[in-house]
């Protein structure tokens, strides 16, 4: 089946004074349609990068510099759009219409000197053609679908007012009043509390099943990627090592970076003698991207001569693609 | 949003007594009195003042009470009557001498906080928004020289250009024709014709100072996650900017007059000096010189409460501006 | 199957670069003081602000040497006479045309025009006027003058009592100058002080502390002084008056120092650093001194250095009304009265230029303020 979107070799360099740091540097992945993608990475790895350069709103010194993004339209066979070529004024209908966004700080992420209200209508009227009225009927509507308590009453009040939970609740309803085909949501439950962080988890999962509209979630958090996803992208240093159905990734995982992050991850019922193991070494710094496998200074199953010379090109393993010299062919680049 | 103008009001009380207090201290600093000054005119002109009249004159004018009770006195004589005292130099009471050179004063200020409003803010928007740009550094360095210039030297300057190029005084408000006549229209259009000289001289520096707080704020704004937010809505970019940073960066607008009217009644002060301007700074620079303290005071009185009351209608009006600040008092 | 929500790795994303300095800060490698010395050096116009100001503050130190002339050396002949230039011969060697004044019949105005008849010698380390250096030791040389003392030596024009601008300049820099950081230091004392305790003890003594200033800043300051100018008695002597003008400018001048460092108290008081430092057992000053102020120094440095040039110019203005130092002090200010009236300034344009010097030290001084802010905050 096809998918929703498409991301193809982007690349987005920071251009510093001091030098160029490949933050996203030729990501693939894809986006099923009506399900949940779940991209997942340790910090710094650029995944927040390539939610923000989906909707071409990397600011500088960050810079789009090469790549596609394909998002195809709901009738097989016509041609997708690509997003990275697309004209500003085409784009900016793709937005919100057709992909919305949920960040990680509700609290910066809303204007505090407008109410709630005034934001969802904002972005209702700008792509559909309704009365003010309308849009606030929608603006309350949608409050009352993300659980917000008297929402006639909340429409009017500004976020500052509102508590950390529920001002998420209010960003999500304000990505999702005009009905978009994807939602990225950018580490939407990192500054919340526990139990908030799975309401706020199982709000977006009741909404997609309503919506039929697919997710990339973006996280650190494996947990989060387990409870939610049904398909998992890993990205390491501005790549995606590995992409496959959540099952298989995280219980089977191929890239013996995968395999170490799984690892360090606690579980129930788990041993006290079997210490959680941290991924060896540590993420190398910026400006100095590894030859070869980038991950290889830090891989236990390092094959000298070969991992730090070659790059791995993506191959399929069982329902896995993974980039790893351990599967498959080889190439040279 | 009542408990907010209440709270306002309240401090606003307290804060004019404080100034009031100050101000009748600064009055009786000098050593002596007024009696002091009587006798040194007497003695000049070669006569002997009797110790009795002296001491009517100290019973007259209440210098034989303890320092409160003749500061209470005063206050309830400006309060009550308006009453501001005598001019020594002037034998005049003080109220008559100020009443038009304070308005004028006023009018002038207050033009200049239009002037570096309307100056300020688009110049410190366009420098952030196109930040590192030609126009950027151009008004930033202008800002610098504003900065750096003092109100008089500037004052000077003009003068001479004017006197020097094209050959009249840009100084006074007035075309002499004007100068004594009743108000009219002829005589207000004199008026605007003349003030905006001195208006842009008083206001240099504060726009230098605006320009630059309002670019740090909105490259501050610039790049916060609601921008960015907006923009992932498919708000055409200055619609956005317009709506959100620019809008959350103008609330200096209002916070600002809390300097910046002092500042340009100062520089009012100064400027009104070197152009000879019939506003209250030639007078009060008189009165100091010779140390009339009733005057000099009711100068000080006045032009701190009018700030005070310009400050306190800024603040409201930046309630009314920003929802934080307005819904800050409504819980408790 | 993965089960819980657990971090999968340190969170090296939010890192911040003030962190990255804090660490190699602490890891000794690079020191504060080079830090920002480092940071203020990529400041190009903060650079440019110092070298100027450098050889001003040299030059007003040892204004004796080059400085010209006395400060109160008058020609009374040759009142506004226009500034000369120096010319270069191989005949004479370096010298400058006397000046012959004709006086007009009907407006008494007079006018100087250059007397090529008349050659006056300059020279390099010429002996001239005695002054003083540092105090006690005496000395008469000066760095360039006429060679035959004496002789009209105007680089930049004669006042309105026939003294030399240029000299006038020189010596009254050494109050315009100095008045900025003495009454900065004073006003630094109370702010540091007020804002201390305000930010320290917080609470209801911060409420009051910042209702005051409140209302200090809401006086118009000119006038204010103006007012507490006026109380001053006439008969004190230039030095008293020179402290009292400074005391009464740093009263109120310390308001905005109180409220950086109340600022910082505030901020740092919830710092771990300081939570640490008291948990140790180290006592209130020890924490003040020994962890609180060390970190905001370079901040207050910055804002110190910002606060000068406002010192500066209104020690100028209010001078410059009569109401500062009066003659025979000179200071930029004073020289600047003799350009009130605008009829003398019309036809001697040249008394304006101590108000370009103020002009070139604030704009210099509010360079290097800039720089110092930034590098006292590289990330801000």
């Amino acid at each position: 089946m096809q998918p929703l979107l498409e991301v193809r070799e982007l690349r987005t360099h920071f251009e510093l004074g001091d030098g160029v740091v490949k933050a996203v540097d030729g990501v693939s992945l894809s986006v099923p349609r009506g399900r949940t993608l779940a991209v997942v990475g340790e910090s710094g790895c650029g995944k927040s990068v390539t939610a923000r350069s989906i909707l071409r709103l990397v600011e500088k010194p960050a810079r789009i510099v090469g790549g596609e993004i394909l998002l195809y339209d709901d009738a097989p066979d016509t041609k997708p759009l690509d997003l990275l070529a697309a004209k500003d004024k085409r784009l900016r209908q793709v937005r919100w219409a057709d992909i919305a966004m949920v960040f990680q700080e509700p609290m910066a992420s809303l204007s505090l000197v407008h109410t709630i209200g005034d934001q969802i209508i904002e972005a209702v009227r700008l792509h559909e053609n309704v009365g003010k009225q309308e849009a606030r009927d929608r603006a309350i509507e949608m409050l009352d679908r993300v659980g917000i308590p008297d929402p006639k009453r909340r429409v009017d009040s500004y976020p500052f007012q509102l508590s950390g939970g529920m001002r998420q609740r209010a960003m999500i309803a304000m990505a999702l009043s005009c009905r978009p085909r994807l939602l990225i949501a950018d580490e939407p439950t990192t500054a919340l509390d526990v139990t908030t962080q799975a309401q706020i988890l199982d709000l977006l999962q009741d909404l997609q099943q309503e919506f039929g509209m697919a997710i990339m979630l973006i996280t650190h958090d494996l947990g989060v990627a387990a409870q939610v996803a049904d398909e998992v992208a890993v990205m390491y240093l501005g790549e995606v090592v590995e992409q496959g159905p959540a099952s298989a990734v995280l219980s089977h995982p191929k890239h013996p970076y995968t395999q170490a992050l799984v690892r360090s991850v606690p579980r129930l019922g788990q041993r006290g003698q079997d210490r959680l193991v941290a991924v060896r070494g540590t993420v190398p710094p910026p400006y100095e991207r590894p030859t070869g496998c980038r991950f290889h200074p830090r891989c236990d199953s390092f094959m000298a001569g070969k991992c730090d010379v070659t790059v791995p090109v993506r191959v399929r393993s069982d329902e896995i693609d993974v980039a790893c010299l351990l599967y498959g062919e080889e190439a040279d680049r | 949003m009542l408990r907010f103008v209440a709270r306002r009001l309240v401090w606003m009380v307290i804060t004019l007594a404080a100034i009031s207090f100050v101000t009748f201290v600064v009055i009786k600093l000098p050593p002596g009195d007024y009696t002091t000054t009587v006798i040194a005119n007497a003695e000049a002109r070669g006569q002997d003042i009797p110790d009795s009249q002296i001491a009517e004159l100290k019973r007259h004018y209440g210098l034989d009470k303890p320092f409160i009770v003749q500061y209470l006195t005063w206050i309830k004589g400006v309060v009550l009557h308006g009453d501001l005292g005598q001019s020594f130099a002037w034998n005049q009471s003080v109220a008559s001498l100020i009443g038009n050179r304070v308005l004028l004063s006023m009018v002038l200020s207050i033009a200049s906080l239009l002037f570096v409003w309307a100056i300020a803010f688009p110049i410190g928007i366009y420098s952030a928004l196109r930040q590192y740009s030609g126009g950027d550094y151009l008004a930033s360095f202008l800002g610098f020289i504003g900065m750096a210039v003092p109100e008089f030297m500037l004052a000077l300057v003009m003068m001479y250009i004017g006197f020097r190029y094209f050959g009249q005084s840009v100084g006074g408000l007035f075309s002499p024709e004007y100068a004594d006549a009743a108000w009219n229209l002829g005589k207000l259009l004199d008026l605007i014709s003349h003030l905006w000289v001195p208006i842009v001289v008083v206001g240099v520096a504060g726009t230098a100072g605006l320009i630059r707080i309002t670019r740090a704020n909105l490259l501050d704004e610039l790049h916060k996650p609601y921008v960015a937010t907006a923009r992932a809505k498919g708000l055409p970019e200055w619609k956005l900017l317009l709506k959100y940073p620019v809008r959350m960066s103008l609330s200096p607008f209002f916070s600002t007059v809390g300097w910046l009217l002092p500042g340009l009644i100062s520089g009012e002060t100064i400027v009104s000096v070197v152009m000879s301007l019939p506003t209250s700074g030639p007078l009060l620079l008189g009165a100091v010189k010779s140390q009339d303290m009733y005057l000099v005071g009711s100068f000080v009185l006045i032009l701190s409460t009018l700030t005070v009351i310009g400050t306190m209608l800024s603040d409201l009006a930046l309630a009314w501006w920003d929802p934080r600040i307005r819904t800050r008092f409504q819980k408790g | 199957m993965v089960q819980q929500t657990e971090a999968i790795a340190p969170d090296t994303q939010h890192e911040t670069p003030q962190e990255v300095v804090k660490s190699l800060r602490d890891h000794g490698a690079l020191p504060q003081w080079r830090l920002m010395w480092r940071q203020f050096r990529r400041h190009r116009l903060a650079l440019i602000g110092l070298i100027v100001l450098i050889p001003i503050y040299f030059m007003a130190i040892f204004a004796g040497f080059f400085a010209p002339s006395s400060a109160d050396t008058a020609h009374t002949a040759l009142p506004y006479a226009p500034p000369q230039r120096v010319h270069v011969s191989a005949e004479h060697g370096m010298f400058v045309y006397g000046y012959s004044s004709t006086r007009n019949q009907e407006t008494f105005e007079q006018t100087f025009t250059v007397d090529k008849s008349k050659i006056v010698d300059v020279g390099w380390f010429v002996r001239g006027d005695e002054y003083s250096i540092l105090g006690p030791i005496k000395s008469n040389i000066h760095l360039i003058g006429p060679t035959k003392a004496g002789e009209a030596f105007f680089l930049v024009g004669s006042d309105q009592s026939g003294r030399d601008l240029l000299s006038r300049l020189i010596h009254g820099a050494r109050v315009s100058l100095s008045i900025g950081l003495v009454g900065v230091f004073a006003s630094f004392l109370l702010g540091m002080l007020i804002g201390g305790i305000s930010g320290y003890v917080g609470g209801r003594v911060d409420n009051i502390i910042q209702r005051i200033i409140e209302f200090i800043m809401s006086v118009p300051t000119l006038p204010l002084w103006m007012a507490l100018s006026a109380a001053l008695p006439g008969s004190w002597g230039p030095l008293t008056r020179y402290f009292a003008i400074t005391v009464i400018l740093s009263l109120i001048g310390w308001t905005g120092l109180a409220r950086d460092v109340r600022g910082r108290f505030l901020s740092l008081r919830e710092e771990d650093f300081v939570m640490a430092a008291r948990l140790d057992g180290v006592g209130r000053t020890g924490i003040i001194f020994g962890h609180m102020v060390p970190s905001f120094a370079s901040h207050i440095i910055a804002s110190i250095s910002m606060a000068v040039p406002r010192m500066i110019l209104a020690e100028t203005s209010l001078s410059f009304l009569g109401l500062g130092l009066q003659p025979p002090a000179v200071s930029w200010g004073v020289l600047l009265e003799g350009a009130q009236n605008i009829r003398a300034v019309a036809t001697a344009p040249w008394l304006l230029t101590p108000g370009l010097a103020v002009v070139v030290v604030v704009l210099a001084m509010n360079f290097v303020g800039d720089g110092l802010r930034d590098a006292a905050d590289p990330y801000k």
